[in-house]
């Protein structure tokens, strides 16, 4: 049976996947709409039970509540958004380049122990990160970082996630190509800059959203390695303002949730073919 | 010494047969031939070995000690394990609760990330579906309690005790998050919606890579409809990436469940019912700085995580050899 929609023609199969799906999707939307929507609340529209789900009179009132007044907190919320930024930052740069500066010899060179190193680092991918968070700690406390933008980053670079993916994705590229860069006689280095890197394009913009969006929403490392308020991250400045529980801080509150879940999901948006492209080459052959 | 090695590094990986030609030692050789390829993996590794290595090593050495950061470490032999297993009833408790969550998480997630992809991958407008499906795994767990409050809410509006009373199966507004009864399956809940992540990605694009070749010969052989398809073609052709799924999956739900525990049942939550073995952790190590102990419990979790993982790559590459 076929089934036309406008100029578009399908199967009886292909409308029920896609009449299901679209249900899914649209249920699966509902608690991010929602939050969208609370964040633009008025405070009157913030306290109707039962709670509505769609704001009828959209305002900016909460994020200038939550940007301007520092009654919430002890610090200035935009320190919060700072340090999430820089933290999330700093981490992408030095994650990215170290993910891909290490995957590039085991995809593409062949050196005494690099079997050995592989395995190490798959094995590593089933390596909790909190397993490994009192001795870090001790680790970072014997480096004197502790309550440092070092402390928020440093530990957390070295991601094999990252390396495996950038790998598998290196592995794509043909010899031939590095070899006639190689005669033409490029270093390593050049290589790596000029013709690896360029190609690798989706892989990185993949490590770039997967360690943002890790980063981004980590309470663990602001929770152990950070002591004073000032360098604490969005995540424990909202759970903060969740266990005060206050009804002044409801507003403020909703759009702070806004500006949490916000960056990761645009950032996505605009990459998600490139990541697509990389997931391809992601498999493990056992 | 110095100079013998600048020598060797300056002849370099350019001139190979010089470097064979002179007699060296083993390490100067590698250094030689292959110093370039190290050099490369030199960050990363010390980065890798500095903080996640040797961390696992020196967390196995503490759970074999008693250490409250005041004081120097002082071994004591196996009494963290024992008094975990026979003393501490809560870490019995919290194994139990995370046993439970990630054994059913786990698996439902895998296999709905894979049957969603598998239903996108049939149609033609994908992005907008893969987008939706998706979006909920980049959110913060601690963001979305703002939700989650308000959907199980204690009170009769909440969305569900509104919803479940308008429908007539309870008459009295249900505590979700203080139930003993429903904490755990409402953290569940939570964590399946956001659980479509990097792995509902791996296997959308793992499909977009199956040889189309195979689905010819299999109509010829006699498979006409799609699930049987999907079953005898599909799913082998995508034994690497759904090997790399289990690892993900696995390692997502042996942490995940905390952070949602957290924010939606507290530390501790009431009577431990959504007490995880991360949070017994959290609790013992920043909160009282029982690092021995809570070390312990980290060795314990890891070895869980690491045998359930190795476990489930094996029952899985074996199954079709």
């Amino acid at each position: 049976m076929i089934i036309k929609v406008g100029r578009f023609r399908m199967t009886s199969g292909e409308f029920t996947t896609i009449a299901a799906l679209t249900i899914l999707a649209a249920f699966m939307s509902l608690p991010l709409i929602f939050v969208v929507s609370h964040a633009l609340k008025p405070i009157d529209e913030l306290f109707l039970f039962p709670p509505r789900f769609i704001v009828r009179n959209p305002t900016l009132r909460n994020f200038q509540d939550l940007l301007i007044a520092t009654y919430s907190l002890n610090v200035p919320f935009i320190r919060y958004i700072f340090n999430s930024v820089f933290v999330a930052f700093c981490t992408v740069i030095g994650g990215v380049l170290l993910a891909s500066l290490a995957a590039y010899p085991l995809a593409k060179h062949n050196f005494p122990g690099r079997n050995t190193i592989f395995l190490v680092v798959i094995a590593a991918l089933m390596f909790t990160p909190q397993v490994t968070a009192i001795p870090r700690y001790l680790v970072v406390y014997q480096l004197g970082i502790i309550d440092t933008y070092f402390a928020l980053v440093l530990p957390n670079l070295a991601i094999p996630y990252a390396l495996f993916l950038m790998k598998q994705f290196m592995e794509q590229i043909p010899g031939a190509l590095i070899e006639s860069a190689k005669i033409d006689g490029a270093s390593e280095w050049t290589v790596f800059w000029r013709v690896v890197m360029p190609l690798v394009t989706p892989a990185w913009a993949t490590l770039v959203i997967i360690i943002f969006v890790g980063t981004w929403n980590d309470i663990w490392a602001p929770l152990v390695f950070t002591r004073t308020e000032s360098m604490r991250t969005l995540p424990i400045a909202l759970q903060t303002l969740i266990s005060q529980g206050s009804v002044a801080r409801q507003g403020a509150y909703a759009a702070a949730t806004f500006i949490m879940i916000t960056p990761p999901v645009v950032l996505f948006t605009l990459v998600q073919r490139r990541v697509i492209a990389t997931m391809a080459h992601s498999g493990i052959k056992a | 010494m110095a100079e013998v090695k600048s020598g060797s590094s300056g002849a370099g990986a350019a001139t190979q047969p010089q470097a064979v030609a002179k007699p060296k030692s083993g390490l100067q050789r590698l250094l030689a031939q292959y110093g370039v390829s190290y050099a490369f993996l030199l960050p990363y590794m010390i980065f890798f070995f500095a903080f996640l290595i040797i961390p696992v090593g020196v967390a196995v050495w503490l759970s074999f000690t008693y250490f409250n950061m005041l004081e120097p470490p002082r071994v004591i032999g196996w009494s963290n394990y024992r008094l975990l297993f026979l003393e501490d009833d809560i870490f019995v408790l919290s194994i139990r609760n995370t046993l439970f969550f990630a054994f059913i998480t786990g698996p439902v997630s895998l296999t709905a990330s894979f049957l969603l992809a598998w239903f996108i991958n049939q149609i033609r407008v994908r992005t907008i579906y893969a987008l939706a499906f998706y979006a909920p795994s980049l959110t913060s767990a601690i963001a979305m309690a703002v939700v989650w409050r308000i959907v199980f809410s204690g009170d009769r509006y909440g969305y569900m005790n509104y919803f479940f009373m308008r429908m007539g199966f309870i008459q009295e507004p249900f505590l979700w998050l203080i139930d003993q009864r429903t904490m755990l399956p409402v953290i569940m809940f939570v964590m399946l919606w956001m659980s479509m992540g990097n792995n509902f990605l791996v296997f959308l694009a793992g499909l977009q890579t199956v040889n189309t070749e195979l689905y010819e010969a299999g109509k010829v052989d006699g498979i006409s409809h799609p699930l049987q398809e999907m079953w005898y073609i599909t799913l082998p052709s995508m034994k690497p990436q759904v090997l790399f799924g289990v690892i993900n999956a696995v390692v997502l739900m042996f942490s995940a469940g905390f952070e949602i525990s957290l924010s939606l049942a507290g530390l501790p939550s009431p009577l431990y019912a959504a007490h995880m073995i991360l949070s017994h952790l959290y609790d013992y190590a920043f909160i009282r700085f029982e690092m021995g102990y809570a070390a312990a419990i980290a060795v314990i979790l890891f070895i869980i995580t690491f045998g359930v993982g190795q476990g489930a790559l094996r029952m899985l590459s074996t199954k079709d050899e």
